[in-house]
């Protein structure tokens, strides 16, 4: 419980890297709010701007479109939007370092494969799911000791992992024989399909995310608390109450949204297993960047790999752990995305996927240079990519405007990364 | 015998070179250099470009093994065959470009590679605390935030910062490149002042500095490179600025003909000035 709550923390604080959360000397929430406009404009904006467009972007469309806000297309735009959510995540890990994969979308494909092939001769999901992130782990593996060892441009090597593994894809679907029929692999298991397709019961809603609330509550208070006890940099308690409150509200909104019914013939309410399951991933990874030392090294290597170096970092070793990660987190991501298509085929566009979730991580905030970033950046900017698509749907505007919108908040996002970076370098 | 040798430990210098020279191929980048670094005293190294300072604070940091001479710390002699093997022994060096991470704040930077934790997760708190106890010690008080990425600072706060994470490692010697240049007038002010804080609790020091004027307001011993030979080393007061520049461009004693009752030219290796 104890482990629980610093990371909790790290969630929901507003700083820019995890651990440098602790909000400089505010004495009051005005010098707190002073303090906070400074970061933003240096660069350590931290996640509130980007729930800040969110909010934007959702209240423009909630005007524009009266299918928008309603519980149906709010939970289906979060359902469509995890796949992407969790392979951000897995690229945060090398985006950190400066690098990029480009065959994570691949990789998740691959991992899918393996997972329903499995599926399909009959073995448990539990051995299916192990043995799918474990290939997709070896992979990213294979491809962070390439990177490293012989000190190659990750593009080069994640480009030619893209190709490789897209030959790869059509291999084993054609070689699945009867059971890859037509180039497509059907899902047969009931545990995987209701990532996507089930949910909690309503109470079941209420009760796990009360629990989730109090623990991250707990964790914000004790932690602040921790530290003003030591006497060390710390936010004021009004600031960590607040924090406390933004949580509370947001749990309570996700669980009354999630109640309502959504059904059309049947009533379907209650919390989408695939939201728990993003969280959870969420949370381990945001504790393991957060508090551990892999966590603060892959940081360091992003702002300056020499320093890391000479402070006895073992570069290779981090940068491979990053692409396993990585790997293994793609792999998690394929496996959300058979859940939702209830099958996984040859036709799928590893390359569109993996760019459509650097998107997404560099929306949230995350930035291409190394260095910055958090997992909560490729929830946030999921989000943004989802509602955008979903609300330029609903308004009757084609596919072709989705992309070009799109394409304008992702050049928007990079924007204010440069301009940011260049404040920060001038001074 | 012991005791001997406990006051002979006293007496000798923190770190002494006897006869060090590095050659890369047929270059002889630093020939037969003689040097003592006392402890609690700033020794300043100085030289034009080329002269060989930079090779030779390689040498003592580990980065180059020297190609003949020794190297004695505290009396026995040693052999860096990394830049870890000279940390580890307690010689600290902090490089012109600082290796700082911009986006880590002050803490996270000062115990970069040295993480404290509890657990198994990093212990934020005790590393707060030790961080800020070192800068304490050092008296840095410009830094009000020590939670601020080190991005955000001024440039001789970052200097301060680099110098007090090479002092967490309880390093007995730091060696500072050009810790001034490039710095402005309260800024350079600041870093002196590091650097006499640091001796005075018994550190030793060695700076590398193109700037005189900031050598003879810090430094106790002055060492003079010229093309890879020391031609002269000693107390700071046996010099004044013209002296140092005369032996800084020319090699040779002030006065001419190698006549240098003053400064005590470096042991056996005033060949260059012999006439």
């Amino acid at each position: 419980m104890a482990d629980l709550k610093q990371p909790q923390d790290d969630v929901v604080a507003a700083g820019g890297v995890p651990g440098a959360s602790a909000d400089l000397l505010a004495d009051s929430v005005g010098d707190y709010a002073r303090i906070w406009l400074r970061r933003i404009r240096s660069g350590e904006s931290g996640a509130l701007p980007v729930i800040a467009g969110l909010v934007a972007i959702v209240v423009f469309f909630w005007v524009k479109s009266p299918d928008f806000m309603t519980a149906r297309n709010l939970i289906n735009l979060i359902e469509q939007s995890a796949f992407i959510i969790v392979l951000g995540m897995a690229e945060i890990f090398v985006l950190l370092l400066g690098d990029i994969d480009l065959a994570a979308g691949f990789t998740a494909a691959i991992g899918a494969v393996i997972a329903l092939w499995m599926l399909a001769l009959g073995d448990p999901w539990w051995a299916a799911v192990l043995v799918a992130l474990a290939a997709c782990a070896a992979y990213g593996a294979l491809q962070g000791i390439v990177t490293a060892k012989l000190g190659l441009p990750s593009f080069v090597v994640t480009l030619a992992g893209q190709l490789g593994l897209s030959g790869l894809l059509l291999y084993l679907v054609n070689a699945s024989g009867s059971v890859g029929v037509g180039g497509i692999i059907s899902l047969h298991n009931n545990i995987i399909n209701d990532i996507e397709n089930n949910q909690l019961s309503p109470a079941a809603t209420w009760i796990v995310l009360i629990v989730i609330v109090a623990l991250a509550g707990v964790g914000i208070f004790w932690g602040d608390q921790r530290r003003r006890s030591a006497g060390l940099v710390a936010p004021p308690v009004s600031i960590s109450l607040l924090k406390i409150a933004a949580v509370a509200v947001a749990g309570a909104v996700v669980a009354i949204v999630s109640d309502l019914n959504r059904g059309r013939a049947v009533p379907i309410e209650g919390l989408p297993w695939v939201v728990l399951v993003v969280l959870v991933i969420l949370f381990v990874w945001t504790s393991l960047m957060g508090r551990t030392r892999f966590g603060r090294y892959v940081y360091a290597m992003g702002g300056n790999a020499e320093a890391a170096r000479r402070a006895g970092v073992s570069l290779v070793r981090v940068r491979t752990l990053a692409f396993t990660l990585c790997g293994l987190t793609a792999g998690m991501a394929g496996i959300i995305y058979a859940s939702q298509l209830g099958s996984i085929s040859v036709g799928v566009d590893g390359g569109q996927n993996v760019l459509d979730a650097v998107a997404a991580a560099v929306i949230g905030g995350t930035s291409l240079f190394g260095g910055r970033g958090r997992m909560l950046h490729a929830v946030l900017g999921g989000l943004v990519v989802g509602v955008i698509n979903d609300g330029l749907e609903l308004l009757g505007l084609s596919a072709s405007a989705q992309l070009m919108w799109t394409a304008l908040v992702l050049l928007a996002a990079v924007i204010v990364d440069r301009v940011t970076r260049r404040t920060q370098v001038a001074r | 015998m012991t005791a001997d040798n406990a006051a002979a430990q006293a007496q000798q210098p923190l770190l002494r070179l006897r006869g060090v020279s590095k050659a890369f191929g047929p270059v002889r980048a630093l020939t037969g250099i003689d040097l003592d670094i006392p402890a609690g005293q700033v020794t300043a190294l100085v030289g034009d470009n080329g002269a060989g300072k930079s090779t030779l604070i390689k040498t003592v940091s580990g980065i180059w093994e020297p190609s003949d001479g020794e190297i004695l710390w505290q009396g026995r002699r040693v052999n860096f065959r990394t830049p870890k093997d000279a940390t580890d022994t307690g010689i600290a060096t902090v490089y012109q470009d600082l290796a700082l991470c911009d986006n880590l704040d002050i803490v996270q930077n000062m115990l970069l590679g040295h993480e404290l934790r509890s657990h198994g997760l990093l212990d934020e708190i005790e590393m707060e605390k030790t961080a800020r106890r070192t800068l304490e010690e050092m008296r840095v008080t410009t830094v009000r935030n020590i939670r601020q990425p080190v991005g955000s600072l001024s440039g001789g706060q970052r200097q301060a910062i680099a110098v007090a994470k090479a002092v967490m490692l309880n390093a007995k010697l730091v060696i500072m490149d050009e810790p001034t240049a490039a710095l402005g007038v309260s800024q350079t002010a600041l870093v002196l002042d590091i650097i006499q804080n640091l001796a005075s609790r018994g550190i030793a020091v060695l700076v590398i500095s193109h700037n005189l004027s900031d050598v003879f307001k810090v430094a106790d011993r002055l060492a003079v490179l010229f093309l890879g030979r020391m031609v002269s080393s000693g107390p700071i007061a046996d010099y004044d600025t013209s002296s140092a520049v005369h032996w800084m461009t020319t090699g040779a004693a002030p006065g001419g003909n190698g006549a240098n009752g003053k400064t005590g030219l470096a042991t056996g290796h005033g060949g260059l000035t012999d006439g």
